[in-house]
């Protein structure tokens, strides 16, 4: 009882085994003075400059600004590519009329057009909401239009014989049937959101996680910094961790998502 | 024996069958009495894919309620005919008429349903629930769920009715098929080579399950397989289908149960196998 108790805790534990080993690891060699303060913070300094900026509040009116920004950019670029995505899986008609275009601009890489963006937008919230949509459309687009495409078209068949009408046949086996391939865009998104948006508060912001870095930098402020990103990496960890739930919780026919 | 042309007394066995089919079709947690097959004719069918003729020019009567099955080589047309009495293909030429027990209306006609190869379940719907496709568009949600449970006990598969197929083996969701085939009560069954996947026990186990539902349901059946001695075992009659025509008609007419071995039927699955073999030597 105790042990299995143990072995479970153990397991939960396991993967944050590493990130701890690398923080005592990184405290060490700044205390050691292996590694100068002035280039790496030591952990406790960072967490140091967390508290400093959460108590004034600045942390977290970055952090809302930026999680706003990527939630609303998300749902924006993430809508429209499942909306498309949806349309050219299931109209020849549609996939005819826009795939071609579609996939002219998807190898124009997004970030590139952060001058031109600026020249139109400036650095308000416009242009973050539309680099943000811009990059997380593809992959959602483009998984969901895999997704549809790869259903067994022998289970489709199965539907029609049985009499499904075409909004049954969509709900019960064309869309669960791309969940599966959805859920992997979801995650590229997921990624693209993130690194589109850390990219462009810190070319062009006045608020946000990322400006919270470039002025830092500005003061040589390294330890907030390093906070800075290591938010970034906690944030990551987050949506993953999300969409994995959600995953379980839609997949669980699938042996592949089962939970062990 | 041999059969050319559908039988006289065909469309009075549907008259017959019919009469019985007046049984309760209401929403009980049973399937539909027996007695409610549909009668096919074929008249002249062609198909054609792409300028290549698969079927030509095929006649076929099957009487309501009659195990028939289609045996042939591969690639002779057994698939495609079988398909297009189904409406799954449309004729290049021809007719398909399929004639509902008399009584029954356009809205409670009995349903065809047709078996795959492959089982063919909705991998992320429970087991229960991939039965209830069966009932699409019938009844309440409670109702179908009822019919489906009893379905599932009827192929003996009541205690996995809360599973996921992938957890299934190949033959028990093959079963599920079946029950998700039948639990409408329909008047035509087709089964495309169902048992083909399927290891030897196993597929004798089914063909034992198929003979006895369809005994018990009185659906009309027809089979289509590449395994002589399974056709031999069930079906009241065999076409062996060559180059898009039915080039041999048989009735079996050795009576259930029919016993593994029977000297009567391996002499009968002789005969097809020679007939088989002797049209391509080079086969």
């Amino acid at each position: 009882m105790a042990s299995t108790l143990l072995n479970d805790l153990g397991r939960r534990a396991t993967p944050w085994l590493l990130p701890a080993l690398a923080l005592a690891g990184w405290q060490a060699a700044v205390s050691a003075g292996l590694v100068s303060n002035r280039f790496m913070p030591a952990p406790l300094d960072v967490a140091r400059a967390g508290i400093a900026a959460a108590s004034t509040g600045e942390l977290w009116t970055n952090l809302g600004v930026s999680a706003l920004r990527a939630i609303a950019g998300f749902a924006i670029g993430g809508g429209i590519g499942f909306a498309l995505g949806l349309a050219n899986g299931l109209s020849r008609l549609s996939e005819r009329l826009t795939d071609t275009s579609v996939q002219m601009v998807r190898n124009v890489p997004h970030l590139s057009l952060i001058p031109l963006v600026i020249l139109w937008f400036g650095i308000g919230e416009e242009a973050k909401l539309f680099l943000v949509a811009l990059g997380v459309f593809f992959p959602i687009y483009a998984n969901t239009l895999h997704g549809i495409r790869s259903v067994d078209p022998g289970l489709v068949e199965m539907g029609r014989v049985y009499g499904m009408s075409r909004a049954e046949l969509f709900r019960r086996v064309v869309l669960p049937g791309a969940l599966p391939s959805i859920f992997v865009g979801l995650r590229y998104g997921l990624g693209i959101m993130w690194l589109t948006l850390i990219v462009a508060e810190t070319i062009s912001a006045s608020s946000g996680l990322g400006y919270m870095a470039m002025q830092a930098r500005e003061f040589m402020l390294v330890d907030v910094v390093v906070l800075a990103i290591l938010i970034y990496a906690l944030l990551g960890k987050l949506a993953d961790a999300l969409t994995r739930q959600l995953e379980r919780a839609t997949l669980a026919w699938n042996p592949a998502y089962r939970t062990a | 024996m041999l059969l050319d042309a559908p039988r006289p007394d065909a469309l009075g066995s549907t008259r017959d069958d019919a009469s019985a089919a007046e049984a309760p079709r209401a929403a009980t947690t049973r399937p539909p009495a027996s007695g409610c097959g549909i009668a096919v004719t074929v008249r002249d069918l062609r198909k054609a894919f792409d300028g290549h003729t698969v079927i030509e020019g095929l006649d076929l009567h099957i009487p309501a309620g009659q195990f028939t099955t289609v045996v042939g080589r591969s690639g002779c047309g057994k698939s495609t005919l079988l398909r297009l009495i189904l409406g799954l293909e449309t004729p290049t030429g021809g007719r398909i008429q399929l004639e509902e027990p008399a009584g029954a209306s356009r809205r409670n006609a009995p349903p065809k349903r047709i078996m795959f190869q492959d089982p063919r379940l909705l991998p992320w719907a429970r087991v229960v629930d991939n039965v209830a496709v069966g009932l699409t568009g019938l009844g309440s949600r409670k109702e179908r769920r009822e019919r489906a449970l009893a379905a599932l006990a009827e192929v003996g598969l009541a205690d996995k009715a809360g599973q996921w197929p992938a957890t299934l083996s190949g033959g028990q969701r093959q079963r599920v098929a079946l029950a998700r085939a039948l639990v409408s009560g329909p008047g035509l069954l087709a089964l495309d080579e169902p048992l083909g996947a399927l290891d030897a026990l196993t597929r004798i186990g089914m063909q034992g399950l198929i003979e006895r539902i369809w005994q018990q349901q009185g659906f009309t059946a027809l089979l289509v397989t590449h395994d002589v001695s399974e056709a031999v075992a069930l079906a009241d009659r065999i076409l062996v289908v060559d180059a898009g025509r039915i080039a041999l008609d048989v009735r079996v007419d050795v009576p259930r149960p029919r016993r593994r071995g029977d000297p009567d039927l391996a002499a009968l699955e002789g005969r097809i196998l020679e007939h088989l073999l002797g049209e391509s030597p080079a086969a």
